[in-house]
């Protein structure tokens, strides 16, 4: 079977402008397993030195870290270097999926019992801190969502939807645009384009999940891969009675396969933040955020 | 309607006890026609007549003794109760608050009376409900079987906002979830009462069933006696055993305590007034800090562990770290600190998902379910159409129902569908039909009607009430209070029951045999020589904190103040000697307390269509800017904001003449205008805020008990006015006005010592003689000196308790101040007058002073506000 090795590094640095006296943090910066993906190596490198550090699942199953510093500190900086090694999926005939409406039927309450997948995906069904269920954007989805339209089709149209009408534009959004104002200004990031895609399926009543992790960029051609240049990405998952989880990328428009790497999922973003944390003190701080994807054999003769 | 008293037999001792006294008041008509004006009707139950029109056997006694009053008696009882409503809320510092926080509703006279029979059976049915709704918490936050099953949608579960997933595997110690549950409760027609929504998540209302029946019964002794009127006592006792048995206490004596989102919340009497009650600390999120995993109140002894929490903040803001990141009001941390089975958080976190009106129709079928039996207590009727067919049903009746949202998150208000038009009507079905899940229709219930005292027509009148009852968790199932909180509506014709401005409430008293083991709650103990304490041994950090930045503050002002007023005077009398108020406006630069000359302001220059014009402000405008400015962030009127907002958070500390002070001085700030002051204003202001700040000082002399919390704020005086004085006369030394008779006026005035130089030296003011009354005087309360004795002593009298660390080295700096020879500085030929290098010196040493002030002030801050490790603080990362 196929597969790709990468090496990723994902460096966070705070430097916080007035001494932090206490903080907590928790980071999920440790790839999930998955049948198409293992993670062979895994170090994370904090200073200054935690007072207490605890590595284990959160409830949607991905490793989480937990973090505590007691001790009065005015940077931190949680650096991962991460081994990862992911697998072909087998190939999807999207035709082949049941009609959304159909899907969307069999997931609302009729009183009969649901079995251990379904009881899974209706945790990704509903309104989320970041993906807020509104009119608007089921019928943005309108023309994607068809009578009688096999599930996964409709879902790609509307990732296709998403690409070809949507500006991707770092400046345009933060973490806390709504997206309402996304789906307005037509721009945003890949964060953005994942809500929003996730909204459009939820106001139908269709599970879709959050996936954060990264994608393998190629250097232009002749030039060497800069480090810290890659960034976090993020896609979603549409869930299918038949072929289960699917993965879609509406940044890209395209299913994530061997140039994906998973690190989480959850409801949206707020649920598998890289890093998030309360500081007492610290005043003004932006982290700086270098990520680094390539190829385990590059990484090597490179020495990194 | 007249009703024979006869007929229902009555102790002969309460007939003898009020009767005979009353009857010695022989100048108004007794209350025969009491019932003259009261209106029945067959289409609502009636709790006081029965279907003939008669009263109810469980009222005449109640009745009787109303008509052997007379209406002054009455209104004299109506005036008792006002007035202990009034004085618990001064006792509980609330509600004289100036701004607003009243008692959210007024308190009627006469009970809500329920027989014996009637309330076993309800009371059965509570208990029943809030074991079932334990059971479902403890299955939706588990396996999840009722979901799986199609007995509960998914819906409302994973799509209400409390339903919290970082919840979701946490096993609360005695698979507890809901330590207290309150259910509200309308009586229909036929006299069943059903209930009309769950209150599970922190539900209020206990504490105010309490003071009404504290109050109450003091209005009607003999007839609270004679009644045998159930106690409310045991269901506070059982919460109090339950939480000490349940909490995670490893051996020691558990820490309870009541956290509370803070003064700004519409229930904060009942949070006082219960903590008080129970014996806990009543705490807020900051006063609460988790260290591996287990929680802490900061107290200014150090880290006490909480073991249980009673909380009354809403689920999703009990944790930033996991829940909803912008909540400011909880503890980061708290949920882990659970999950690792280190604190008991009653109710659990997470539990508000059951208040969704959506949920009751489907508790039938899961009580069946659960617990085998069927379910006791119906709810009204409900319509989720988050069900096809029901939701059709719901549509056809939408001119019936009342449409509320299932999830709070939507910040729906309810419609009445009688109350639409046909356009609404359908805008509504469009509504639902977009989510219909979000949405339940309800039936509207029909209140029953219940006597109250309208003393304006002394008569009695009748008013839709309903009743909030409550269970608490207990060793062998759920305990109901007998009693409760019965809600009254504003008028006769209401038909819902809104706690806003108009309504009222009633103590509930339910008949019968009181049970041999519940004495009456203790809320009298007489106490002790053994209960005596002189000090609160939680007192809390956020308390110390404020009282420090409250001293700070005060004497901030102070200096700030006097220093803006010489400026001011010398501006004003024009010339009189320019390098004097050079020097000052100097020195106030030097300080940070005059903004810049060179300012950047909008439009405000001759080009206003630049938008952004750099202006040369004369230095009246200057002047103003630093009294008056809301923007600028060091004004004087910002500090006086900061000295009172400090002021408020330890206004339970402070005397009523104390906050009195504080109102008014509040007052004249707040009526300061900001442009047009003239000089000669602003001069009469900081004159009469400069009084103002003299009594604060007063106050804190001599109206404060002097405990660690007090030597606090004298700390946070002294630290303050060091650091001041100490970078004043160090300004002033390096200045070239500095043998100038003028200059060293205002540094005396500035130091409030003109009086005792001049009764001292009867002459013009010399730098030698100057320096030694505000820098190495003992006795002079202003002096550099002085000040570090008082805080040495200070911080050695804390250190006899407390562990204080390292701090820096005042002794020292004492030491190195007292022993500076002055004589440096006299008149020396070599150095054309004066020794520069001298006057460096002592300027290098009064910044040193000032620095370490700063230093003491951050170190205390880590250690006692804080509570993390200040030694640390210095290494390398």
């Amino acid at each position: 079977m196929t597969s790709v090795h990468y090496r990723i590094l994902h460096d966070t640095h705070y430097r916080y402008a007035a001494p932090v006296s206490l903080a907590q943090q928790l980071a999920h910066l440790w790839p999930r397993e998955s049948p198409w993906q293992r993670c062979a190596a895994r170090e994370l490198t904090v200073s200054p030195e935690p007072t207490r550090r605890v590595d284990g699942l959160d409830v949607f199953g991905n490793p989480l870290t937990r973090l505590a510093f007691e001790r009065p500190h005015d940077e931190l900086e949680v650096c991962a270097r991460l081994d990862v090694e992911v697998l072909a999926r087998p190939t999807l005939r999207l035709a082949d999926s049941p009609a959304w409406e159909r899907v969307a039927h069999d997931l609302s309450y009729s009183g009969k019992p649901l079995g251990a997948e379904e009881l899974e995906a209706e945790r990704y069904r509903f309104q989320s801190p970041y993906v807020h269920i509104k009119h608007g954007f089921a019928t943005f989805a309108d023309d994607c969502f068809t009578a009688g339209r096999p599930l996964l089709l409709a879902a790609q149209a509307l990732m296709r939807k998403i690409f070809r009408e949507f500006t991707y534009d770092a400046a345009a959004t933060q973490v806390a645009t709504p997206l309402t104002q996304v789906l307005e200004e037509k721009r945003g990031v890949c964060q953005d384009f994942a809500h929003l895609m996730l909204a459009c399926l939820r106001s139908r009543g269709l599970a879709a999940r959050y996936v954060s992790g990264y994608l393998l960029t190629q250097p232009p051609p002749g030039r060497p891969r800069l480090i810290g240049a890659d960034a976090s990405h993020a896609w979603v998952a549409v869930w299918c009675p038949r072929q289960g989880w699917v993965d879609f990328d509406p940044t890209n428009n395209l299913l994530p396969a061997l140039e994906h790497i998973t690190l989480a999922w959850g409801r949206d973003f707020a649920d598998v933040s890289p890093l998030r944390g309360v500081i007492l003190g610290g005043g003004s701080h932006d982290p700086e955020v270098r990520v680094t994807v390539m190829p385990l054999a590059e990484a090597r003769s490179r020495g990194i | 309607m007249r009703e024979s008293e006869g007929c229902y037999p009555r102790p002969t001792r309460s007939l003898r006890g009020p009767g005979m006294h009353y009857n010695r008041m022989p100048t108004e008509y007794p209350m025969s026609d009491l019932l003259a004006h009261y209106r029945r009707s067959d289409a609502v139950y009636h709790e006081l007549l029965d279907a003939k029109g008669e009263v109810r056997p469980h009222w005449q006694q109640m009745l009787g003794h109303l008509r052997r009053c007379t209406p002054a008696q009455l209104r004299q009882r109506q005036a008792l109760l006002a007035r202990q409503i009034q004085e618990n809320g001064v006792t509980y510092n609330v509600y004289a608050d100036p701004d607003g926080a009243d008692r959210p509703w007024e308190l009627d006279l006469l009970p809500n009376i329920i027989p014996a029979e009637e309330w076993q059976e309800l009371a059965a049915g509570v208990a029943q409900r809030a074991t079932l709704l334990n059971g479902v918490l403890a299955d939706i936050y588990g396996p999840q079987r009722l979901i799986a099953d199609g007995l509960l949608p998914a819906e409302l579960v994973f799509g209400h906002n409390n339903y919290l997933w970082p919840c979701q595997g946490v096993q609360p110690p005695g698979d507890t979830w809901l330590h207290v549950y309150a259910v509200d409760l309308a009586r229909a027609p036929d006299g069943r009462w059903w209930v009309t929504a769950d209150r599970t998540q922190a539900p209020s209302g206990a504490g105010y069933a309490l003071e009404n029946r504290q109050i109450v019964s003091r209005a009607f002794p003999e007839l609270y006696r004679d009644l045998r009127v159930q106690y409310l006592a045991g269901y506070f006792r059982t919460l109090q055993e339950t939480l000490a048995r349940q909490a995670p206490s490893d051996g020691e004596t558990p820490l309870v305590v009541l956290l509370t989102p803070g003064r700004f919340n519409e229930t904060y009497f009942e949070h006082l007034y219960l903590a008080r009650q129970l014996g806990y600390p009543l705490v807020e999120g900051s006063d609460l800090t988790v260290r591996d995993s287990t929680v802490y109140l900061k107290t200014l002894d150090g880290l006490k562990r909480v073991h249980a929490l009673l909380r009354r903040l809403d689920d999703d803001f009990c944790d930033p770290l996991e829940l909803r990141t912008d909540s400011a009001l909880g503890v980061p941390g708290l949920l882990d600190a659970v999950r690792q089975g280190r604190v008991l958080v009653a109710n659990a976190l997470g539990s508000g998902v059951l208040e969704s009106p959506g949920l009751p129709g489907f508790l039938p079928g899961i009580c069946e379910r659960l617990l085998g039996e069927p379910l006791r207590l119906p709810s009204i009727a409900s319509w989720w159409c988050g069900e096809p067919p029901v939701f059709e049903e719901a549509l056809e009746k939408l001119d019936e129902l009342l449409f509320r949202a299932a999830f709070p998150s939507q910040q729906y208000s309810p419609q009445f569908g009688p109350e639409l038009d046909a356009g609404q009507r359908a805008e509504l079905a469009e509504r639902i039909r977009q989510r219909p899940y979000a949405y339940v229709g309800q039936e509207r219930p029909l209140l029953s009607q219940a006597p109250i005292w309208h003393a304006a027509s002394a008569r009695l009148q009748t008013r839709p009430i309903g009743m909030r009852v409550f269970a608490v968790a207990g060793p062998d199932g759920y305990r109901v209070m007998p009693g409760g909180l019965t809600r009254v509506a504003a008028s006769a014709s209401a038909t819902t029951l809104s706690m806003q401005r108009g309504g009222a409430s009633k103590d509930t008293w339910v008949l019968g045999e009181r049970h041999v083991a519940s004495e009456p709650w203790q809320w009298m103990r007489s106490l002790g020589v053994a209960d005596v304490v002189r000090s609160d041994p939680y007192l809390p950090s956020r308390l110390v904190e404020n009282l420090f930045w409250f001293g700070r503050y005060c004497d901030r002002c102070e200096g700030t103040a006097r220093l803006l007023r010489i400026m001011l005077s010398r501006y004003v009398d024009d010339g009189d000697d320019p390098d004097a108020l050079e020097a000052a406006v100097a020195v106030a630069e030097g300080l940070g307390l005059l903004p810049d000359a060179k300012s950047r302001a909008a439009g405000k220059g001759k080009d206003e269509e630049d938008g952004e014009t750099e202006v040369e402000l004369t230095l009246e405008q200057r002047l103003l800017q630093a009294v008056t400015s809301k923007d600028w962030p060091f004004s004087l009127r910002a500090n006086l904001l900061r000295m009172q907002w400090a002021a408020a958070s330890v206004r339970g500390r402070l005397s009523r003449e104390n906050w009195q002070a504080l109102v008014e001085l509040h007052q004249e700030v707040q009526g300061l205008a900001q442009e047009e002051a003239d000089p000669g204003e602003l001069l009469e202001f900081l004159d009469r805020l400069l009084m103002s700040l003299a009594a604060q000082s007063g106050f804190a002399l001599d109206d404060m008990t002097r405990d660690d919390g007090w030597r606090f704020l004298i700390i946070g005086r002294r630290i303050e006015r060091v650091q001041f004085l100490a970078e004043s006369i160090a300004g002033l030394l390096h200045s070239p006005a500095v043998h100038d008779q003028a200059a060293l006026a205002w540094l005396l005035e500035l130091g409030n010592s003109s009086i005792t130089y001049r009764t001292r030296y009867l002459a013009a003011p010399q730098l030698i003689p100057v320096l030694d009354l505000l820098l190495l005087d003992g006795q002079n309360p202003h002096a550099v000196v002085f000040q570090l004795r008082q805080l040495h002593r200070s911080l050695e009298i804390l250190g006899e308790r407390l562990e204080l660390g390292t701090l820096p080295d005042l002794k020292a700096l004492d030491e190195r101040l007292s022993t500076w020879n002055l004589g440096r500085l006299e008149y020396n030929p070599f150095h054309e007058g004066i020794d520069v290098a001298a006057l460096d010196a002592l300027g290098e040493m009064l910044q040193d002073i000032a620095a370490a002030a700063g230093q003491l002030s951050d170190h205390l801050g880590l250690r006692f506000f804080v509570h993390v490790d200040a030694s640390q603080q210095t290494q390398s990362l």
